[in-house]
């Protein structure tokens, strides 16, 4: 088992005040919020931070990791003394108050402070009405999924309680046939795959919130992908007919004269699919051959000779 | 522990059909009632009126949600939080801009 700096985590002084504590837990939990962060690791830090408050907020707990010394040296495992926690009480709402809620306790944490009871979190019944508890998800998607459909594995971290009462962590692997047209910030809800899913009662339902990976070539805007193609000086200056990729496969574009950088082609329709699709757009850029021979010099030059242009004038020079 | 459910799920897309009461609301997010209420009187949810009965659409559980989070791990109150929806929503069209424009 891995020890944990907690005051590392939180960048602050073993000696920090509890109002240094709480307004660098506030600054980070900003930063590293999931909702807000574009940070890549932003989920674990979250978490990470989470902890370390949830310790070091509170004096009783602080005080005893106070005790623990700065763990042990490097490459060396962690084990918590035979005396741990003798004289310390752990009263108060416990762990499963933290903030964030559902998310789970490393190790470490649970080694030192126990694992949290079902009571605190998320425990409510619907309204009483004997229905298990809904799940809440969250899943990266590629855009071939939404484009193609298709079913694809997902692997969630389910928590749940054992037969003796305790939290613990489970991992449930879903096939799921992924909806056609979904989108970014949209949700896909398995009916029945929440709590009690396999056991007594009506199960809850799960919601899988989606968000996409970042595509190699395609940009998403609501329904429209986005695509810059670029084209030579002369394709654009005296149109031409090109290759381009689109998500249905390669296509020839035409490409109208008189184009220049910026300049957006439309296929309609062939965007995310629904009932009324989205458009595919593909918006020109000038790329320049390399002027890196004598050969491409000279004809940069017979191209100056013969073309006087300022592009400048609308900048007054 | 690790369990693999058999066979293929086949999911709908929430957003797409779901009209919400306040109640399924509320038990979705699991929260109280007068929560949604009070995220309707600052604009963080939009409702429209079915019957003299709020109706939500499907779209309200993922913003509610995160309000939800916002408030609770931030610490921040209900103004602050739908003028930080607004803001990241602004954040996300700009950035969806500019990625559409570059390179």
């Amino acid at each position: 088992m891995d020890f944990k700096d907690y005051y590392k985590v939180m960048g602050v002084a073993r000696d920090a005040t509890e109002a240094q504590i709480k307004q660098a837990y506030r600054k980070l939990a900003r930063k590293y919020h999931p909702d807000v962060s574009k940070e890549k690791d932003a989920e674990a830090r979250f978490k990470e931070l989470g902890e370390a408050y949830e310790v070091l907020k509170s004096p009783e707990k602080r005080a005893a990791y106070d005790q623990l010394g700065q763990g042990p040296r490097p490459g060396e495992a962690f084990r918590p003394p035979p005396d741990w926690g003798s004289g310390f009480e752990f009263g108060g709402a416990g762990p499963g108050a933290r903030p964030g809620g559902d998310a789970d306790y490393s190790e470490f944490f649970e080694s030192l402070f126990g694992r949290a009871g079902g009571g605190a979190r998320r425990g409510r019944r619907g309204f009483d009405t004997g229905r298990g508890e809904d799940h809440h998800a969250k899943i990266m998607l590629d855009l071939d999924a939404t484009l193609q459909g298709g079913s694809r594995t997902f692997t969630l971290r389910v928590p749940e309680l054992d037969a003796q009462g305790r939290l613990v962590s489970k991992e449930r692997v879903l096939n799921v046939q992924v909806p056609k047209g979904i989108l970014p910030g949209q949700t896909i809800r398995l009916a029945g795959q929440g709590s009690g899913a396999a056991g007594e009662g009506t199960p809850g339902d799960l919601y899988i919130e989606v968000e996409f990976q970042p595509h190699a070539l395609y940009r998403i805007d609501g329904r429209d992908l986005y695509l810059e193609l670029p084209v030579t000086p002369w394709e654009a200056a005296l149109g031409a007919s090109v290759k381009a990729p689109t998500p249905g496969g390669v296509v020839d574009l035409k490409i109208p004269s008189g184009s220049h950088a910026g300049t957006k082609l439309r296929l309609k329709g062939r965007g995310i699919p629904a009932a009324t699709p989205g458009d595919f757009y593909v918006v020109l850029q000038i790329a320049l051959p390399p002027a890196n021979d004598d050969d491409a010099k000279a004809a940069y030059g017979a191209f100056a000779a013969a073309l006087p242009f300022n592009p400048r004038t609308t900048l007054g020079v | 522990m690790r369990s693999v459910v058999p066979g293929t799920l086949t999911g709908e897309i929430f957003e797409d059909y779901a009209m919400l009461s306040i109640d399924e609301l509320s038990r979705l997010c699991a929260v109280d009632r007068t929560y949604i209420v009070e995220l309707v009187e600052e604009g963080v949810l939009s409702v429209t009126e079915v019957a003299s009965e709020w109706r939500f659409p499907g779209a309200a559980l993922r913003r509610a949600r995160t309000a939800l989070r916002l408030q609770r791990d931030l610490e921040i109150n209900l103004p602050g939080v739908a003028l930080a929806l607004e803001l990241m929503e602004e954040l996300d069209r700009l950035r969806r801009g500019l990625e559409i424009g570059r390179k």
